[in-house]
C-alpha cells in the first residue's frame, strides 16, 4: 500500500542543518587532536630533485612531516578501484579493452605529475602553525616537459607521465554494431565534426575533510572522511596500509555535497589515518578552496570527432566516432565515464550502425573522476548538436529530426544491441519518448515561441529555443542491503550502506520502510553514512541510491513485517494473514480495537521471552536484505532551453528552462524536484560558465572562485517541470534515479538555443562553457564570413 | 608566533573573553574558541558566503576578518536564530517547508544573509531576493527552493507585523 511514498514529506535532516547543529568533518574535535596540511607540487611535471624539512621540523608545536621517501616501502599507492574498473568478461569479449597498470603514490615519489600532487604533509598542533612549518619546507624540481595536452601525449616520442603506461593511452576500446562504413557510403550525406566537453571542478560547498583516530589498545582506526564512498576508503586504506578492513571504521557524517568527486578515494585519506596511527593522536585536515580546485579530483574533458551519415529526410544511419577522454595523471575508474558515454551517445535514438572507439589518455592535470552525469552529459552534448547540426543542414526545424529518429513506445522494451557496463544487454525498461518530448513542446509553447521569435527579430532581438533529450541508466549495481531491527522502544532501526550528501536519506527511506511496514515514516529511524552498522555497502553515486538502497529498504521491511505478523498470529491467536498492520497498530482484521505495537513484540520476541517461542521462529526483530539489481533501470527526460542573446556582448541570457522527466515512482516529489533543479544549476554552470584552465605548462589558472565562475541565484531559472512515470521492471519500488539527470543535458539544450538565436549566422558551437567571449568570438567569424560572401 | 591579544566580542548575546593570536581569523574564533560550528567555511576567500554572520547587526565574511578586528562587537549566528525552547524561527521553518536546503552546508550562510535582509525589506520582490542571495553560493538547490522560502517567510513575518501593529494600535 502506498501511503507515504509519493508524498512530500518535510526532511527529518532539515532541523539540525538549518540550526547549525549539524556535524561536518570540520566540526568534529577530539582531545589531543592535531592537524595536517599538505605540501603540493607548484609544478606540472618534474623531478623531485630534494626536499628540505630541516626548518620546518624545527619549528616548535611541529610534530610530524613526512616526504615521499618516508612513505615509499610503507604505504602502497592507490590503484585502480576493483569494484569500479572491473570488465566483465562479455564486455571485454564484445570491446577488447586493452589496459595498463596505472597508479598514484599517496605522497609524490621521485617526480611529481600534476599541480596540485601532495608532496609533503606536516602535522602541528593546529593549521597555523602546520601552515607556517609548511612555507618553510623547500623543496627542489627538476622541470620535465609537460603534458597538457592529450593529442601530444599520444605520440610517439611524447614523454611520459606514468612510465610504464605507453604512449599515455591508459585504456583503450572499441565498440562496434552493423556497419557504419558502409551506411556512409549509401547515405545522401555526411556531417564530420568535432565536439568537446571542458574539465570541470564539482565544488561541493564544503571542501574535502579527513580525521582520523586510532585506539591502540584495540587496534581500531575510526576514520570520519567527507565521503561519498565510506566502503571504498575503507576497502583503499586496507588496501594502501595493508590493515585489517574490519579494523577500519569509516564514518561519513554530515557531508555538504558531493556530485562525484567525493567518491573517487584520494590520497589523504589514506595518509592522515596513516600518521594518526604512526603518532598515537587524532589529526585532522580540511582542504582549503585553492586545495580543491586544484587537487579535489576533476571531469569530463572529452574530444569526439564524429562523422555521421543520413538521408535528405533526416533519417540517421550511422554514427561513428572516435574520442579521447583526458584523465589527467591518473585513472582509477577504469572505463567507467568513458564506458557510460560510449553506452549513452544514441540516447532517445535508433541508429543501426555504430561505431566508437574510445581511448583514455594520461596528462599532467589532476586526476579525472566521474561527476554528476559521469560521462553522459558528454555524450548528449555530441549527440545533440549533431541532431541540430543535421537539422540546420537540411533546413529542418530540429525537433522534425528528433522525432525521425526516435524509438517510439510501442518498441519498449527496446534493445539497443550492445551491452551496459555490468554486463547485461542495453534493453530500455519502459518510457515513452515522442510522448515526453511532445509533453515538453506544449509546456513552451513551441509554435508560439518560433512567432514570437520571428516577431522580435524584426526588432533586432536574438531569441532562441534548444532542446535535448538523454536516456540515462540509473540504479547502477553491483547491490545494496539494508538491516533493519525493531528496539526497545518499538522504533523501527534501519541501517543503510549508502549514505547521502544531501538527497534526504533519512526521510525517503524512512518512507519507503513506513509503506512496507505499516508504519509511519516517524517510527523509523535511517542509519547512514557508517561501515560500523553493515557488512557491506556501496555509496552514493550514479543516481542508485533510491534505486538500489530503496529497494533493499522495501524488501527488508517486507521480510521483517513477515516476522511480526508470525509473532503477532501467535499473540493474538490467530494467522498471519488474518493480521493488519496501519500507523503502527497491529490488529487481527475482525478486531480493530483490541490491537498491539512493535514494542509489545519485541518483548515477546526477547530471546528471554516467556513462553518461549516456537522454535522455527529466531528471537530477536532483526532483519537483513541484499538488493542485487539485474541491470541499470532508464531513466528519460527532455529540456527545452530558451534564450536571448545580445550579438553586441556574446551574453546569453537563459529566460527559461523546462523539463520533463521520468524517473518512475517518485517517492519524494518534493525531494525529486529539488534534484532535477539543482542538476540543472550545474547543467547550466557547465553550458555558460565553468570550465578548469590549465595553461601550456600545466599551470592551473582557475584557482579562485574569481576564476572558475558558479551560477548565483541571478544565473538559475526556477525550472518548469513536467513529469512522466513509466515505472522501472527492474526493481519492486518501479523507481528510477533521479540525481544526476538535471546536469546532463543543459549544456546542449542551451547551445542549441544559443545556435537557434543566431540562426542567420549559422555558427555552430561545439565547446563548452559558452562563454561570452567565446561566443563573440564565433559571432564576429561569421559575421566576417557573412560579409565575404555578400561582397563577392 | 606568540603576541596574544586580548578580545572581548558578545556571540549571540554572551561575552566571550579570550587572548588570541592577532591572525586569528574570525570565522576561527567563532568556530575553535566559541564552539559554535554552524558558521562554515567553503571558501576562505570571501566569495561564498558561507560564513556570513552579523556584526553589529550587518551582514559579514567571518573569513575576511580577524578576531582582533571583532574587538567590542555583537555577533550573531546562524546558532541565534532558533527560539528558545528549540523551536525554528519563521525563515528557518519556511526553509524546511519548501525544501531550501539539500546538504545544508551553505545554508547558515543565507540564513543570516536573509535575516538581515528580511528586516529591512519586508515584502520583497522575486528580483529583489535573487539579488540579496547573490552573495551566497548554493550548489545543490539551483536556488528556486531558498526564493520561495523567503517568498513564504516575508509572508508570515508581514501578517505577523500587521498583527502586532493591531495589538499596539489597540
Ligand atoms: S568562506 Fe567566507 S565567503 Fe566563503
Ligand atoms: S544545500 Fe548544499 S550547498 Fe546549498
Amino acid at each position: 500500500m502506498k501511503k507515504y511514498v509519493g508524498q512530500s514529506i518535510k526532511r527529518k535532516e532539515d532541523y539540525r542543518l538549518v540550526t547549525g547543529t549539524g556535524q561536518f568533518v570540520a566540526d568534529i574535535k577530539l582531545d589531543g587532536m592535531l592537524e595536517a596540511v599538505f605540501v603540493r607540487s607548484p609544478q606540472a611535471h618534474a623531478i623531485i630533485r630534494y626536499i628540505d624539512t630541516l626548518k620546518a621540523k624545527e619549528l616548535p608545536g611541529v610534530h610530524a612531516i613526512l616526504i615521499g621517501d618516508d612513505i615509499k616501502e610503507k604505504i602502497n599507492p592507490i590503484t585502480q578501484f576493483e569494484s569500479h574498473s572491473a570488465v566483465p568478461p562479455n564486455v571485454a569479449k564484445e570491446i577488447n579493452p586493452k589496459i595498463q597498470f596505472n597508479a598514484e603514490s599517496v605522497l609524490a615519489v621521485d617526480k611529481v605529475m600534476y599541480v596540485g600532487q601532495p608532496v609533503a604533509v606536516v602535522v602541528a598542533e593546529n593549521r597555523y602553525i602546520a601552515e607556517d612549518a609548511a612555507d618553510l619546507i623547500k623543496v627542489e624540481y627538476e622541470q620535465l616537459k609537460p603534458i597538457v595536452d592529450p593529442y601530444e601525449a599520444m605520440k610517439e616520442d611524447s614523454p611520459l607521465v606514468q612510465e610504464q603506461v605507453e604512449r599515455n593511452i591508459q585504456m583503450e576500446f572499441h565498440l562496434s554494431i552493423g556497419d557504419a562504413k558502409q551506411a556512409e557510403q549509401q547515405a545522401d550525406r555526411i556531417l564530420k565534426t568535432r565536439v568537446q566537453t571542458p574539465r570541470l571542478s564539482s565544488n561541493p560547498i564544503e571542501t574535502r575533510g579527513v580525521i582520523a583516530d586510532y585506539d591502540n589498545r584495540t587496534d581500531q582506526m575510526h576514520v570520519w572522511s567527507a565521503t561519498q564512498l565510506p566502503f571504498e576508503v575503507r576497502a583503499t586504506i586496507a588496501h594502501c596500509l595493508g590493515w585489517t578492513e574490519q579494523n577500519i571504521r569509516v564514518t561519513a557524517p554530515d557531508v555538504g555535497g558531493g556530485f562525484g568527486p567525493k567518491g573517487g578515494v584520494h590520497p589523504e585519506e589514506i595518509l592522515i589515518p596513516y600518521i594518526s596511527n604512526q603518532l598515537n593522536r587524532p589529526v585532522k585536515w580540511v582542504e582549503d578552496r585553492l586545495e580543491h580546485l586544484t587537487s579535489a579530483r576533476q571531469s569530463r574533458d572529452q574530444v569526439h570527432d564524429v562523422i555521421v551519415a543520413y538521408n535528405s529526410d533526416g533519417t540517421i544511419h550511422s554514427l561513428r566516432d572516435e574520442f579521447v577522454v583526458d584523465s589527467g595523471a591518473v585513472n582509477f575508474f577504469g572505463f567507467t565515464c568513458a564506458y557510460n558515454t560510449a553506452y549513452h551517445l544514441r540516447g532517445a535514438y535508433k541508429i543501426p550502425n555504430y561505431d566508437i572507439k574510445s581511448r583514455i589518455v594520461l596528462t599532467n592535470k589532476t586526476p579525472n573522476v566521474p561527476f554528476r552525469g559521469a560521462g553522459r552529459p558528454e555524450a548528449v552534448f555530441t549527440m545533440d548538436r549533431v541532431i541540430d547540426m543535421i537539422a540546420r543542414k537540411l533546413k529542418l526545424d530540429p525537433v522534425e529530426v528528433m522525432k525521425k529518429n526516435m524509438i517510439q513506445a510501442h518498441e519498449m522494451p527496446y534493445d539497443q544491441g550492445i551491452l551496459v557496463k555490468d554486463g547485461a544487454k542495453l534493453i530500455y525498461d519502459s518510457g515513452d519518448y515522442p510522448a515526453a518530448l511532445n509533453q515538453a513542446l506544449e509546456m513552451v509553447d513551441y509554435e508560439g515561441f518560433r512567432d514570437r521569435q520571428k516577431e522580435l527579430k524584426k526588432a533586432g532581438k536574438n531569441i532562441g529555443i534548444g532542446i535535448s533529450t538523454y536516456v540515462e541508466g540509473t540504479g547502477a549495481g553491483p547491490f545494496e542491503g539494508a538491516l533493519l531491527s525493531v528496539d526497545s522502544s518499538g522504533k523501527v532501526i534501519a541501517h543503510l550502506g549508502a549514505s547521502p550528501q544531501g538527497q534526504g536519506h533519512e526521510t525517503v527511506f524512512a518512507q519507503v520502510g513506513a509503506d512496507a511496514l505499516g508504519l509511519t515514516p516517524d517510527d523509523i529511524v535511517i542509519k547512514v553514512g557508517d561501515t560500523a552498522v553493515l557488512p557491506f555497502g556501496a555509496g552514493t553515486y550514479a543516481s542508485r541510491s533510491a534505486v538500489n538502497a530503496g529497494s533493499a529498504m522495501h524488501e527488508a521491511s517486507l521480510k521483517l513485517r513477515k516476522k511480526v505478523l508470525a509473532i503477532a498470529g501467535i499473540m493474538l491467536g490467530t494467522t498471519p494473514d488474518e493480521i493488519e498492520i496501519e500507523e503502527g497498530k497491529i490488529f487481527s482484521k475482525d478486531d480493530p480495537a483490541h490491537f498491539l505495537t512493535l514494542k509489545d513484540i519485541f518483548k515477546r520476541v526477547r530471546p528471554a521471552a516467556r513462553p518461549p517461542l516456537p522454535p522455527e521462529i529466531e528471537p530477536g526483530l532483526q532483519v537483513t536484505h541484499y538488493f542485487v539489481p539485474p541491470t541499470v533501470t532508464f531513466a528519460s527526460s527532455v529540456h527545452v532551453a530558451e534564450v536571448e542573446v545580445d550579438k553586441e556582448t556574446g551574453f546569453v541570457e537563459l529566460q527559461n528552462y523546462s523539463v520533463v522527466h521520468d524517473c518512475g515512482t517518485v517517492i519524494n516529489p518534493m525531494i525529486v524536484d529539488g534534484q532535477i533543479q539543482g542538476g540543472i544549476a550545474q547543467g547550466i554552470g557547465s553550458a555558460l560558465y565553468e570550465e578548469v584552465v590549465y595553461n601550456e605548462n600545466g599551470q592551473l589558472l582557475t584557482g579562485t572562485y574569481m576564476d572558475y565562475l558558479l551560477p548565483t541565484s541571478m544565473e538559475i531559472p526556477t525550472v518548469k517541470k513536467g513529469h512522466q512515470l513509466h515505472l522501472s521492471t527492474r526493481n519492486p519500488l518501479g523507481v528510477k534515479g533521479v540525481g544526476e539527470g538535471g546536469a546532463i543535458s543543459p549544456p546542449a539544450a542551451i547551445a542549441n538555443a544559443i545556435v537557434d538565436a543566431l540562426s542567420d549566422l549559422e555558427i555552430v558551437i561545439n565547446q563548452l562553457p559558452v562563454s561570452p567571449s567565446r561566443l563573440r568570438g564565433l559571432i564576429k567569424e561569421a559575421e566576417k564570413k557573412q560579409s565575404t560572401i555578400l561582397s563577392k | 608566533m606568540s603576541n596574544k591579544v586580548q578580545v572581548g566580542i558578545s556571540i549571540n548575546g554572551k561575552k566571550v573573553q579570550k587572548q588570541v593570536e592577532s591572525r586569528l581569523l574570525l570565522t576561527d574564533f567563532i568556530r575553535d574558541e566559541c564552539n559554535l560550528t554552524g558558521t562554515h567555511l567553503g571558501c576562505e576567500h570571501g566569495v561564498c558566503g558561507a560564513c556570513t554572520i552579523l556584526l553589529d547587526n550587518e551582514p559579514v565574511r567571518g573569513c575576511l576578518m580577524f578576531a582582533v578586528q571583532a574587538d567590542g562587537c555583537e555577533i550573531q549566528t546562524v546558532e541565534s536564530l532558533n527560539h528558545v525552547d528549540g523551536t525554528l524561527n519563521v525563515l528557518q521553518q519556511s526553509f524546511s517547508d519548501n525544501h531550501a536546503l539539500q546538504c545544508g552546508f551553505c545554508t547558515p550562510g543565507f540564513l543570516m544573509t536573509l535575516t538581515h535582509f528580511l528586516k529591512d525589506n519586508q515584502n520583497p520582490t522575486e528580483n529583489e531576493i535573487r539579488e540579496a542571495i547573490s552573495g551566497n553560493l548554493c550548489r545543490c538547490t539551483g536556488y528556486a527552493n531558498i526564493i520561495k522560502a523567503v517568498q513564504q517567510a516575508s509572508q508570515i513575518l508581514q501578517k505577523e507585523n500587521s498583527n502586532c501593529s493591531v495589538v499596539s494600535a489597540q
